[in-house]
């Protein structure tokens, strides 16, 4: 089988949407793409991002397969229906790779991040960050009199409003791993 | 079986299982242990080349004309970074190419070692995949993944870097075994979009194919199911410049080829054309021009092994993944047993139109007594050498677009022309190639002079192997394509389009150890091909044409196909500056 899984009947209505209407509308996709784990096949895919001018807002990478010698890259991109079809197809020729899967369109997915946020500051700032880390359910993993360290797991656009939160109270630095993304039920 | 062997020799090895009896190459420190082995044996012959360009071009050539991958060995650092225009060539024209490159020893990668390259980095966009082989026990079955890599789904080429302590270490060969790998492209195509398309076909009024250098890659069966279907629905055809000889030139059908030097009765079918049956070609813009006035008023199908040539350009109404033979084979038993139907009397109108157009006759030049016009040294090519066993090389320029219109094609696998990459220097190296495959063919690189001095160092090659490839050289003295964009869109000014010190073809045929001719007028053309044809050994035929001349008809950057330009006396002021940034 080739990565794309065109099955029967599939172009008209799956993920591998032969037939897209040729949109202006710029779409937010998350694409898993399961991969052989060898060297530069992460370089393939950035390569192909960087040489064929897409857009990658997130990327993360690890082996989830260790005997099957097996990778899952997680990517976020925006682009037209036309180049975010392009973008899968692209992904799907290259050779060390055994499936893409576009969770945008293949169904409800859950999406995580984690980011660790470092806030300096005193008093009443210091007070109220710990407050809303409450409310957001983020760890303090670290402290000192004057800061904290909060680890954040959520979708990104949590991670996008605690951030915005922290900010005017101190937040000096942070982290994030980038989106991963699975399909939702069996 | 396997057997413990050094890594040197497990490549020749897997080569021989592999079915290869030529590798094209150049030595050098990275693989001299390679080239022991090459050495120690006599199954595979080795073509010694003067640069890795022409290794890799000539291994382009051979596998063009044979349907068989071709195989290259250079070394590491320059041999490898010399590789790189023939492999992104190739990667461009979907040749099938395994290109085998010493590195230096594992231990001393990344320590900018003598002759150090980032090979698989370097050529990592510009091969179909490519491998670091660090291990003697993988090196094995790396080669035989390769083959199955470069030959499978949509054609290119694949590198295995190999670094010199690898070949020397012992390791166990694996001898090839089908469907190691889990790269298996589809080649069936839908049963639900083949029959929409066949109910197209059933009903079309104004059909046309619209074929590619996908049929050449499907194999010979693929031109052969192509040519039925042809005949039996009696749709007019047109082909891209890749797919040339899919269709025979002398078919009724015929309508040349098409796009941006293409034929005008080519362009205006597609142009006015209301079914398109795009079958292994891609949607290149020397095709399309302006995207947004492309064959307007077409239901579009598109027959392409590589899901990613589908909607990459044009929006596709039927979209069918998978092999042209293939699928060619379902959409005739489908067709058939439909009951063969197409719309007679339209298709009866359809093929009047077409009739007006050609009548137009495009490829009309104003002949001369005087000058070779090179239209006029391609027609008597043409007639001199059609019947006999005949393969096409060509350089890239206007002379490839007058061989392209003016050459006739009988077969696929006759005609080898840099497309995709337009690359300068290819012609000699791959009428090399030919030949070497081909040794009793005719084998002739159609070339601009130009062109023909980037790679010329391989007529050494042509002389040592005793290649009788012909070097016919249309010297129009400027870099003729460059000069008629600059006449037509940059107010004539003519920057550095001249060849100038050109040298004495006749005497450079001569010092290489071939025969040189020269011919100056359009009296004496016939007797010189004569004699370029009866000679048995390598000629540079060097041919002085009009130096002027404009390769029409033409479709301006940013124009539509039925904005074309039929010759001279319609390019004033013709391309706009919205047009002028496209190359
Ligand atoms: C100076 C110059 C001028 C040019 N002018 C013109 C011109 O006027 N007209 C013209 O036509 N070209 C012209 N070209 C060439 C042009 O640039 C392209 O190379 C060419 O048009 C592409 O041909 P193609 O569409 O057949 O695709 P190819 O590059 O041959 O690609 C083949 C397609 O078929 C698919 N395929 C491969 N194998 C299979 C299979 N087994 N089954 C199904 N599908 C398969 C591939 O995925 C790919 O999409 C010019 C080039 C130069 C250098
Ligand atoms: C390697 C390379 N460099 C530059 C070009 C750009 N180019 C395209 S055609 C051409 C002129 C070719 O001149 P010649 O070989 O004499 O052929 P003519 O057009 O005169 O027939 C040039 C410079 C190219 N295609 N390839």
């Amino acid at each position: 089988m080739s990565a794309l899984h065109i099955k029967k009947g599939a172009t008209k209505h799956s993920a591998y949407n032969l037939r897209p209407n040729f949109s202006d509308t710029q779409e937010r996709h998350t694409i898993t793409v399961l991969v052989e784990n060898e060297p530069g096949v992460l370089a393939r895919v950035i390569g192909l991002f960087a040489g064929r001018g897409y857009n990658i807002d997130s990327l993360t990478v690890a082996e989830v397969d260790h005997t099957g010698h097996l990778s899952r890259i997680t990517i976020v991109t925006t682009g037209t229906p036309q180049v975010i079809e392009q973008i899968k197809a692209q992904l799907g020729r290259i050779v060390p790779v055994h499936e893409v899967t576009d969770l945008t369109v293949a169904g409800p997915f859950v999406e995580r991040e984690l980011a660790i946020l470092k806030v300096v500051g005193d008093g009443e700032k210091r007070v109220e960050a710990l407050r809303l880390a409450d409310i957001f359910r983020a760890k303090v993993v670290d402290s000192t009199l004057h800061s904290f360290m909060f680890e954040l797991t959520g979708a990104p656009d949590k991670i996008d409003a605690f951030a915005d939160l922290m900010r005017p109270l101190g937040l000096t630095k942070i982290a994030r791993t980038g989106v991963a993304a699975l399909l939702r039920g069996e | 079986m396997t057997r413990e062997m050094t890594g040197a020799k497990m490549i020749v090895q897997a080569l021989r299982d592999q079915g290869v009896d030529t590798v094209f190459g150049y030595p050098g420190g990275a693989v001299l242990p390679i080239y022991d082995e090459i050495f120690l044996q006599n199954d595979i012959r080795h073509i010694l080349v003067r640069h890795e360009q022409g290794a890799v071009h000539a291994a382009e050539g051979y596998a063009r004309s044979t349907g068989k991958p071709g195989v290259v060995i250079v070394t590491s650092g320059p041999g490898a970074t010399n590789a790189v225009t023939g492999l992104t060539d190739a990667l461009l024209d979907s040749i099938p190419l395994v290109v085998l490159t010493g590195q230096v020893p594992t231990f001393m990668i990344g320590s900018d070692a003598f002759q150090e390259a980032d090979t698989v980095g370097i050529t990592r966009p510009c091969t179909k995949h490519n491998w670091l082989v660090k291990d003697t026990d993988k090196l094995s079955s790396t080669i035989h993944e390769g083959f199955h890599v470069a030959t499978s789904g949509r054609p290119g080429p694949v590198l295995i870097d190999v670094p010199k302590d690898v070949q020397f270490a012992t390791g166990t060969y694996q001898p090839p075994k089908p469907s190691a790998s889990h790269y298996q492209p589809i080649v069936k195509g839908d049963m639900e979009e083949i029959t929409e398309l066949v109910a197209a076909i059933e009903t079309a009024k104004r059909p046309v194919f619209y074929t590619g250098g996908g049929v050449i890659n499907s194999g010979p069966a693929a031109s052969q199911l192509l040519r039925e279907l042809v005949e039996a629905t009696g749709f007019p055809i047109t082909s891209t410049l890749m797919g040339l000889g899919a269709y025979p030139a002398s078919g009724k059908q015929w309508l040349g080829m098409l796009g941006m030097h293409g034929l005008y009765e080519a362009n205006m079918a597609m142009h006015g054309c209301d079914l398109m049956i795009n079958i292994g070609a891609r949607f290149d813009d020397r095709i399309t021009g302006r995207i947004d006035a492309f064959s307007p008023k077409s239901i579009k199908a598109h027959i392409d092994i590589d899901p990613s040539s589908i909607n990459k350009v044009i929006k596709t109404d039927i979209p069918i993944v998978g092999d042209v033979a293939h699928v060619l084979e379902d959409i005739l038993k489908v067709w058939k047993s439909r009951g063969r139907k197409v719309n007679h009397e339209a298709i009866a109108k359809w093929q009047g139109q077409v009739e007006e157009w050609r009548s137009v006759k495009c490829l009309t030049y104003a002949t001369s007594e005087t000058t070779i016009k090179p239209q006029y040294a391609l027609e008597r090519l043409e007639a001199l050498t059609k019947d006999r066993n005949r393969y096409i090389t060509t350089e890239v320029g206007q002379h490839q677009m007058w061989a392209a219109q003016f050459l006739g094609f009988e077969d696929p696998n006759r005609w080898m022309t840099s497309g995709g990459l337009g690359t300068m220097g290819y012609g000699t190296p791959a009428s090399i190639g030919v030949q070497i495959a081909h040794p009793d063919a005719l084998v002739i690189n159609v070339a601009g002079e130009a062109s023909w001095l980037m790679n010329m160092q391989e007529m050494g090659t042509a002389t040592q192997y005793n290649l009788p490839v012909k070097q016919f050289i249309l010297n129009n003295e400027r870099l003729g394509m460059v000069r008629q964009w600059q006449e037509l869109l940059h107010g004539e000014r003519y920057s550095q389009s001249w060849s100038e010190a050109l040298p004495d073809f006749v005497k450079l045929a001569e010092a290489f150890g071939a025969k040189g001719i020269l011919c100056t007028d359009p009296k004496d053309l016939d007797d010189a091909i004569m004699e370029m044809l009866d000679y048995d050994g390598p000629v540079i035929f060097d041919c002085l044409v009009e130096k002027h001349e404009n390769c029409f008809p033409m479709i301006p950057s940013g124009k539509a196909h039925n904005e074309m330009l039929l010759g001279q006396a319609e390019t004033q002021g013709v391309i706009q500056s919205s047009g002028a940034v496209l190359v």
